[in-house]
């Protein structure tokens, strides 16, 4: 049994590392094929449009709830030190810093990677992608490389407007237990942050959105044939995605403190 | 014999594939004169499919030599490739319809990619036609999924006519239809080659078919060919195997 075991796990292992390879290699055609004409710009933008679209309602219920809780649950710590005028300005921080880009990263990957990973899937499957190729359409480039384009720049705008509504939950949390202006409170929570803190933050959503678009479009690209294929490409794109956000956010964290500690 | 005269378009010497330990072709040998119509006959799974796959270069061989239109398709890079698949059509057997678009769209997609010449009412007039040809001139602007089975298949033989590519690839393209509509679906294979001097390859299982539009037939069985001649030489074939076929 020990034995069997030992053999299991040297498959998974080689399983995994073949789909790291997998992923590198895909990564290096995204970066090969985005350059050259020809430019699919209507699906670019078509896939923009849908990816910003389907993801907003969530993002933004997510965010409003977020800001209210935060407030909600600072409230009463920070009235304890007396420091509840600091209120807007810590809320603001954590959510604008770490809050909102990692929480609309994921349901990015839940909403966006998800349905990539379905779509390529069944579109591999009913042979379309070579019905694509047959037709003298590089299916990489008119598939994959507009999506990846598309959820780099979306899953960014999406982040901005998630860490508004969520601004805007704060507000309305404040004004539970007390009163404030809405003009006093924005310019609170904007006045402490600073430089330092906005651009990394902004900075990492960008491969947030980069990382979500490659590996639904990846796990779409090579999904197996049948139907329960399609199924194991959405599910294991929404895995894979989710992973890799906390793993950028980790990395995004240490280079932040590299370059920005001294301040 | 006449096929010194006429060119040779699509020659396979010795032709292999295998995926893994499945030895799908074996040994294909195949010439086809310009404007022919072969018909591949043979049981599911002998790898007729991946034959033709093969000459479209959505799979490679992995020895032999295949030459479409006097190319050896294994040498072409991507640009070549996609200047031999404008010459070559390709009916799905699933049909491979993009169910993201309407039947309009799926039409208008070969075209848009193929010919940016044309102007939209050169396109539209393009699409009409074709859809009329296969009967669906009502279903324009329905969504691939509201069609029936016998319709996709007609929609993609649509798509697939509407460049007039010089060498044809069906496959499968009466199955599953009912008896009139595969009659429909025969004589129009028949009046692309006559009309526009097409070379055709026809992968079926129906025998009517092939007996309407094959000028010649092939068999094939665990990726060799067994079997060459017109309809009528196979029927009468001494070969019980053969024979059975047609039974
Ligand atoms: N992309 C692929 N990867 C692995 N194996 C494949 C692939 N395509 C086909 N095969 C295998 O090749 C063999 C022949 O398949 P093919 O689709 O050519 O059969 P066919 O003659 O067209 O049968 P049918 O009449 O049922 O369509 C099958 O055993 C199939 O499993
Ligand atoms: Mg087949």
């Amino acid at each position: 049994m020990g034995k069997a075991g030992g053999i299991y796990h040297a498959a998974a292992l080689n399983d995994f590392f073949k789909e790291v390879s997998y992923l590198a290699l895909f990564t290096g055609r995204f970066f090969r094929e985005v350059l050259p004409p020809p430019y699919e710009l209507r699906q670019f933008i078509r896939q923009s449009y849908l990816i910003a679209f389907r993801s907003f309602p969530l993002v933004g219920i997510t965010g409003f709830i977020m800001g209210l809780v935060l407030t909600i649950q600072t409230q009463p710590i920070l009235t304890q030190f007396g420091a509840e005028a600091w209120l807007p300005a810590m809320v603001s921080l954590s959510l604008i810093r770490e809050i909102g880009p990692v929480i609309t990263a994921l349901i990015c990957a839940g909403e966006v990677s998800s349905s990539m990973g379905a779509e390529l899937g069944s579109m591999k499957v009913t042979e379309q992608i070579d019905a694509m190729q047959v037709s003298g359409t590089n299916p990489f480039k008119y598939l994959v490389v507009t999506r990846v384009l598309a959820a780099t720049l979306m899953v960014p705008l999406l982040v901005i407007i998630g860490d508004a509504v969520g601004l805007c939950g704060s507000f309305v949390g404040v004004n539970l237990n007390g009163n404030i202006s809405l003009h006093l409170f924005f310019s609170k929570a904007m006045g402490t942050l600073n430089f330092s803190d906005l651009l990394p933050a902004f900075v990492k959503t960008f491969f947030f959105g980069f990382a979500i678009g490659l590996v639904g479009c990846f796990k779409g690209y090579y999904s197996s044939k049948g139907t329960e294929g399609v199924g194991k490409a959405a599910n294991s794109a929404v895995v894979i995605a989710s992973l890799l956000v906390f793993i950028i956010d980790m990395i995004a964290v240490q280079i932040t403190s590299l370059f920005f500690s001294q301040a | 014999m006449d096929s010194h005269q006429t060119p040779i378009v699509v020659e396979a010497e010795h032709l292999r594939k295998s995926f893994g330990d499945n030895h799908v072709l074996k040994d294909i040998n195949l010439r086809l004169a310009k404007g022919e119509n072969l018909a591949i006959l043979g049981q599911s799974g002998t790898g007729k499919s991946v034959l033709i796959k093969c000459m479209v270069g959505l799979l490679f061989p992995d020895a032999g030599r295949l030459l479409v239109l006097g190319k050896d398709v294994a040498d072409l890079d991507d640009r070549g490739l996609d200047e031999m698949r404008m010459k070559v059509g390709f009916l799905f057997q699933s049909g491979a319809l993009y169910d993201s678009m309407t039947v309009r769209e799926n039409l208008e997609f070969p075209i848009r990619r193929q010919m940016r010449s044309k102007s939209s009412a050169e396109i539209s007039a393009l699409v009409e036609e074709s859809l009329e040809n296969v009967g669906l001139s009502e279903a324009i602007d329905v969504m691939p999924v509201e069609l029936s089975g016998g319709m996709r298949k007609r929609l993609g033989l649509a798509r697939t006519l509407i460049l007039k590519p010089e060498i044809m690839l069906y496959d499968e393209p009466t199955t599953g239809l009912d008896p009139i509509t595969s009659r429909g679906i025969s004589s129009l294979i028949l009046e692309v080659q006559e009309k526009y001097n097409t070379t055709s390859i026809i992968v079926t299982h129906d025998l009517e078919c092939t007996r309407i539009v094959a000028n010649r037939v092939v068999m094939l069985e665990k990726g060799i060919c067994v079997a060459e001649g017109t309809y009528e030489d196979l029927r009468q074939s001494n070969d019980p195997w053969v024979r059975s076929f047609f039974e």
